[in-house]
């Protein structure tokens, strides 16, 4: 199969379980190696990727797991001080960039909190404020409503929405076709390894099938 | 640059924010260190001042050579000659009278030197040798023996060479002892370290998935095994300090009781510097060779 994705766009990754949607997902994110093919992103390879490259293509990517990965012995400001600890961001200036983080996705006063005192859709929150703290061209989600609400999930979906209207690219992998109805966009539907695009809601740009 | 200090920084912190987060665990973690450091420290002290007290005695590194009692003034005068050519040294002719007059004057011998009926003192040459290798020595008094009218030879190097020999044995056990310690504080080091990364198991995993380098994951592990050995080497300067100084008085006493002044030589700034450095150093490389070994399996 073959697919892009141009910058700047919103497209969801779907099929049902088992489809390949989370190794999709693993390969963008360099946590599984191709055995065969190509994955460009921004002109880089991952496919011939060296393994010390690694680290810093995943520091341009915004990862969301479908499991969150959150640290339950930290804070909620913390887990989104990680990253910027990660790429050496100066220590004054981190927390006041991890607070504008928890902003942006409706967290402000939690920051003191512990992740186990977040209700689920907080916890996806922060997860998604963990991932856009250090401001990624590209956001990745894994099932990022999975066990939410109807509302939770709504909510998640116009942060979502929110990060690609000022120019960020979002891939979503869900099997939620709700979100889909709401949203329209671009559907890339995975099936046995197989790809197809069902519905072109909005205009498909380049795409080599 | 500013990064990199900042990386370095973060990393520093993190790892006084884990030694002094587990108290109890880093003042027993410190203690074994301490011991483990304080055994070849103490020994290569004593060494030192064994040394010391060898180095001091000048007594020890004189040849006298006795001539015999028929020996005359010719004799006096070849072995004079000969001394000058083999130029050992500096020496002093003690001649048989003079020796009697200075026997004299030592406590209880007037009284039995004057019921001798003639002087059996010999005519003697005090030998101070430049070169006070025993080898050297022992070949010295081998010439000396060699030369006519020679009675006796003597040389103190019996107990030098005895001393010399023990304490060659005794700085090969400090080093065995160091070896032995330093590879005790290398897997300490390592087993602390493998326990923090399975404690944070879930924390590296993460880490790495969000774009962490190895070197930032093993950065602040490698600066806690580095403090951690330093401040275990300070704690042996602290325990060998305290036992030189309780040692002390009762040295100096003891060298009182025969006859002479020796003061027991503590750790020096250099030593306390130098054994916080190798503590570092040895702490490092237990950190380093964990971390290798452990980080591996978190993928």
């Amino acid at each position: 199969m073959s697919f892009e994705i141009t910058a700047g766009e919103m497209v969801f990754l779907t099929g049902h379980s088992g489809a390949g949607k989370s190794t999709l997902f693993k390969l963008l994110a360099a946590i599984e190696r191709p055995t065969s093919g190509t994955i460009v992103i921004n002109g880089q390879n991952l496919a011939a990727l060296r393994r010390n490259a690694i680290p810093y293509l995943r520091r341009k990517l915004g990862l969301i797991f479908q499991d969150r990965k959150l640290l339950f012995d930290r804070t909620v400001l913390d887990n989104v001080l990680l990253p910027l600890s990660i790429v050496g961001h100066p220590v004054k200036d981190a927390p006041r960039r991890a607070q504008a983080a928890l902003a942006k996705v409706g967290l402000p006063n939690r920051a003191k909190a512990f992740p186990i005192t977040l209700s689920g859709g907080e916890q996806q929150r922060l997860a998604i404020a963990r991932a856009v703290v250090n401001r990624p061209a590209v956001i990745l989600a894994d099932e990022p409503t999975a066990n939410l609400d109807a509302a939770s999930a709504i909510e998640i979906l116009e942060i979502f929405r929110a990060f690609q209207q000022v120019g960020v690219t979002v891939v979503i992998a869900t099997h939620d076709p709700l979100l889909m109805a709401r949203l329209n966009p671009r559907i890339l539907r995975l099936d046995q390894g197989q790809m197809s695009e069902p519905l072109c809601a909005p205009a498909a740009n380049g795409i080599a099938s | 640059m500013t990064t990199w200090l900042v990386q370095h920084l973060t990393a520093m912190r993190d790892a006084l924010r884990r030694l002094f987060g587990a108290p109890l665990n880093t003042l027993l973690s410190l203690v074994v260190i301490g011991v483990a450091l304080t055994l070849p420290t103490a020994g290569w002290l004593a060494i030192e001042n064994l040394r010391a007290v060898a180095g001091d005695n000048p007594g020890v590194q004189q040849i006298s050579i006795f001539l015999t009692l028929d020996a005359g003034q010719p004799e006096i005068a070849e072995i004079e000659s000969r001394l000058q050519q083999a130029r050992p040294g500096s020496w002093r002719y003690v001649a048989r009278d003079e020796a009697l007059k200075d026997l004299r004057k030592s406590a209880g011998m007037t009284e039995i030197i004057g019921s001798l009926p003639k002087n059996p003192l010999p005519d003697a040459f005090i030998v101070t040798p430049g070169d006070v290798q025993p080898e050297s020595l022992e070949l010295l008094a081998k010439t000396f023996a060699s030369w006519p009218k020679i009675a006796h030879v003597q040389l103190d190097s019996a107990w030098v060479k005895r001393l010399d020999a023990l304490l060659r044995l005794g700085k090969l056990i400090v080093v065995l002892l160091a070896v032995l310690f330093a590879g005790a504080l290398v897997a300490i080091t390592f087993n602390t370290i493998r326990l923090q990364i399975l404690a944070q198991a879930a924390e590296i995993e993460v880490a790495k998935l969000i774009g962490a380098t190895n070197s930032y994951i093993q950065r602040p592990l490698h600066y806690f095994g580095m403090l951690q050995g330093a401040l275990g080497g300070l704690c042996a300067a602290l325990l060998v300090s305290t036992g030189s100084h309780f040692l002390t008085p009762p040295v100096a006493e003891l060298a009182q009781l025969y006859g002479g002044s020796f003061t027991l030589q503590g750790l020096s700034t250099t030593d306390i510097v130098a054994l916080t450095a190798i503590g570092g150093g040895l702490g490092w490389l237990g950190a380093k060779i964990s971390a290798l070994i452990h980080l591996r399996r978190i993928s």
